[in-house]
């Protein structure tokens, strides 16, 4: 998994159903630090989240066991909503 | 499967029911000189492991679910040993 800020949502209008009333949200990942890396990327939302919040996301066919037994078709998908990060020494 | 090296904590009170009291840990992969290498990661523990310590981390899904004792959870990255130490010539 890894740290992002929520900085936006995606509506789409036309899209496989199965993903019907499922959020998407752009990402921008995040370093422990709170430094933005890597490419934004497009993520379903298994937990609420909103634009501003920091999560953490999973990658892969597991984004979309949240939503078992419906198979979404989603590479990415938010699973927390972080509260506190703690790395010692910085 | 990665060394990596425990940097930090992650607390988050709202996240997928899967997650239930597993614990979640940053963690930066190292080569064998303890260089990093790479962005940092979450990781569910499954070990018991602390900040500092070098761990065994699987970077995929089914084996980190499988890490945690769980079917269908969302998680891609868990740690399932601390390295005592590695015997390797590069």
């Amino acid at each position: 998994m890894q740290l992002a800020k929520v900085i936006g949502v995606v509506v789409v209008t036309r899209k496989d159903d199965t993903l019907h009333g499922i959020k998407l949200m752009v990402l921008q990942p995040l370093a422990p630090d709170g430094r933005a890396i890597g490419r934004t990327l497009i993520a379903v939302d298994a937990v609420g989240a909103g634009v501003g919040e920091t999560v953490f996301f999973v990658r892969g066919k597991e984004a979309s066991f949240p939503f078992y037994p419906t198979e979404v078709p989603t590479d990415a998908g938010i699973v927390g909503i972080v509260d506190q990060i703690d790395v010692p020494g910085t | 499967m990665q060394i990596a090296r425990v940097v930090g904590t992650v607390v988050a009170t709202q996240k997928h029911v899967k997650f239930g009291g597993a614990k979640l840990l940053l963690v930066q992969p190292i080569g064998l000189d303890d260089a990093p290498r790479g962005t940092p990661l979450l990781a569910v523990d499954s070990v018991g492991a602390g900040v500092h310590e070098k761990v065994l981390v699987v970077i995929e899904g089914r084996a980190a679910g499988e890490a945690l004792g769980r079917k269908g959870a969302p998680v891609d990255a868990a740690i399932i040993g601390i390295v005592d130490h590695v015997d390797a010539q590069e």
